[in-house]
């Protein structure tokens, strides 16, 4: 028996776009996923770490099913996800976040156990694991309220105990505290790391663009922008990659058209972001030793900007992203949403 | 969190398909029934039930009336009464079953989860077709009611042929459900709210399946396409089971007997069967190259 739960060959999707009515001609082809290559061990909580649109959401649809991949090969459970999908099926479950998906006309309850009967649990044990579940995530006392009455939090709760009463050898989830309050993020969290817990055959593959959830609960973490995996470590590893660099915070005045390139430019600075907000602007540096900090306050006095606040930090994931990108998460997905 | 075991976890690798596939329809068709039953309150779900057959009943009867100069004696009558009456089937049971398609994918954002779950698709959506079974049924059995007791239809139920009614339906019912399969098998290519469909080609079947007017009334080049549906021979099965000798009046099958037409059914409907689970596997592998599954357009 292969020790993987999840294995990728040169896994590859290309969706074909359609252009509009006036450019029926024109044809492009996105690459949501590019040559992955992954192994998931068996009782592993692996992450896929990435901006809206890196092909996260794209490799679940093809783990679990429900999308062909164009080119390569996967496998879950140590089956093939096109050849042998109904061998696959009973062994997994899927939750996707920031959805309110679920029949509005049935009760929690009631969505809860028709689909529990769908993977064939006996009705007795999927009421007392529904049950139990609900009462895990605090929705117990809303078992008998319609679904289409829950807020969009707790409809999402719902999901989440959908995923888990049937138990899967492979569970994914698809940014499952997406759109939840800091409470409800901290009770998913737990709740994914005890049922892992409580059995060590379990897997859980998990896709998030919040660093810090990758960090708290991953085993170990894939960072994936553009359909490439970039990195695939521990999330100790990974940031132990820029240890030796010095990375520093700097609240600035407005940076008069100053900008990060020109700082990056400088010798010995291996990366700079700059976010520019109300009444000033926040450099991230990642520096190849401290004391290239001084030519970058140079720079910053030419250009009359003043040092507000300067904070030395040690490295976290965004930063690892940042060094292996160039550019920060959230402005990966901003030149996405202005392509 | 007590760890309760969960029958059919890690150990089942092989799902039964006999039991697969008879869970996916069980439970499809409970989840129809609710979603068609549970949208208003029992009261005003019954109400609606009732007066919705009768008024569309009502209407061809004061139709006909018009037209005819209130000849309810003429054999036509019965004829268009319950060809209109027992064509409900038709679209309530195509509709039933490739509505589930958009419902699922469009509105309840769940088509997915039945993608990745151990069911069969293709029974999980013939499952969700029975209601529209359902509530036909109840639809034609109230319509037939109000004919014989208000609208001046003439039917005596000890002279039908209930076996070959029962044959005839039974054939009939799964015959629809296939053809919703193939509605459904087309639906789930366009990434549209494509509800029109079951609606557009039952209006179209409608006209070709000699529900209203025998197919001799059809210019003669389109009459083959009646002849080519199963649907045909269904009605005129019907109509000769429950009222045979009014049902003879016309030449267009004359020349069959009850046997060779349920011959006819029984081909034309293996045919349908066959095309139609085809179809579906076709669309289905075209649905997930494209990605098309979990793809909604908000509508």
């Amino acid at each position: 028996m292969t020790p993987f739960a999840i294995e990728t060959e040169t896994l590859s999707r290309i969706y074909k776009m359609r252009g509009s009515k006036k450019e029926k001609e024109i044809r492009k082809e996105l690459v949501a996923l590019d040559n992955v290559n992954l192994n998931v061990e068996r009782g592993e909580l692996f992450g896929l770490l990435g901006p809206n649109g890196a092909g996260k959401t794209t490799l679940i649809k093809v783990l679990t099913t429900l999308l062909a991949p164009s080119t390569g090969k996967a496998r879950v459970a140590g089956f093939d996800v096109v050849e042998e999908a109904r061998k696959v099926r009973p062994l997994i479950n899927m939750v996707s976040g920031g959805e309110s998906s679920g029949y509005g006309l049935l009760t929690v309850r009631e969505n809860l156990w028709m689909f529990s009967q769908f993977y064939g649990v006996p009705s007795k044990v999927a009421y007392q694991r529904i049950d139990e579940l609900l009462k895990r995530v605090g929705i117990f006392d809303r078992r008998h309220t319609k679904s289409s009455d829950l807020s969009t939090g707790l409809r999402q709760k719902m999901n989440i105990v959908r995923g888990f009463m049937t138990n899967p050898d492979v569970l994914f989830l698809d940014e499952p505290t997406l759109g939840l309050d800091v409470g409800a993020s901290r009770e998913v969290r737990g709740l994914i790391r005890e049922w892992l817990d409580e059995d060590k055959a379990r897997t859980l593959l998990l896709t998030t663009h919040y660093m810090v959830e990758a960090d708290e609960l991953c085993d170990r973490v894939a960072i994936i922008n553009q359909g490439r995996v970039l990195a695939c470590d521990t999330p100790l590893a990974l940031k132990q990659r820029l240890q030796k660099d010095a990375i520093f915070e700097v609240e600035t005045t407005p940076l008069n058209g100053l900008k990060a390139q020109t700082i990056e430019d400088l010798p010995e600075v291996r990366n700079a972001t700059a976010t520019e907000h109300d009444g000033g602007a926040t450099l991230e540096l990642i520096l190849v030793e401290e004391g290239a900090l001084g030519g970058v306050i140079n720079v910053l006095n030419q250009k009359n900007v003043r040092i507000m606040k300067l904070n030395k930090r040690e490295p976290t994931l965004e930063d690892v992203f940042v060094d292996l990108v160039g550019k920060s998460m959230a402005d990966v997905e901003q030149a996405g949403s202005n392509e | 969190m007590a760890n309760i075991p969960v029958s059919g976890s890690r150990r089942r690798a092989e799902p039964v398909e006999a039991s697969e596939a008879w869970r996916s329809f069980r439970f499809a068709a409970w989840l129809g029934w609710q979603i068609t039953s549970n949208w208003t309150d029992p009261l005003l779900f019954a109400i609606y039930s009732v007066i919705r057959p009768v008024a569309r009943a009502a209407i061809l009867v004061i139709m006909y009336g018009v037209i005819t100069g209130n000849n309810f004696t003429d054999p036509l009558f019965p004829y268009i009464f319950l060809g209109n009456a027992f064509y409900t089937y038709v679209f309530s049971i195509m509709n039933g079953v490739s509505w589930a398609v958009i419902d699922d994918r469009e509105h309840y954002k769940t088509l997915k989860y039945m993608y990745i779950a151990p069911i069969r698709i293709p029974a999980y959506l013939l499952g969700r077709g029975v209601a529209g079974f359902l509530t036909a049924s109840l639809s034609v059995v109230i319509t037939i009611l109000a004919g014989v007791l208000f609208l001046h239809v003439t039917f005596d139920p000890l002279h039908a042929d209930w076996l070959l009614f029962s044959l005839t339906m039974v054939i009939g019912v799964v015959m629809l459900a296939l053809m919703g399969l193939v509605l459904g098998a087309i639906s789930l290519l366009i990434v549209r709210h494509s509800g029109f469909i079951a609606e557009s080609v039952s209006g179209v079947l409608f006209l070709f399946s000699g529900a209203i007017y025998p197919l001799d009334v059809l210019p003669i080049w389109l009459q083959p396409v009646g002849y080519a549906m199963p649907i045909t021979y269904w009605l005129e099965l019907v109509r000769r089971s429950l009222i045979g000798d009014v049902a003879q009046a016309f030449t267009t099958l004359a020349r069959f007997t009850n046997l060779e037409l349920l011959g006819i059914l029984v081909g034309l409907s293996a045919v349908f069967g066959v095309a139609s689970i085809f179809t579906f596997r076709v669309c289905d592998r075209r649905a997930r190259e494209r990605g098309l599954i979990d793809r909604t357009t908000n509508y």
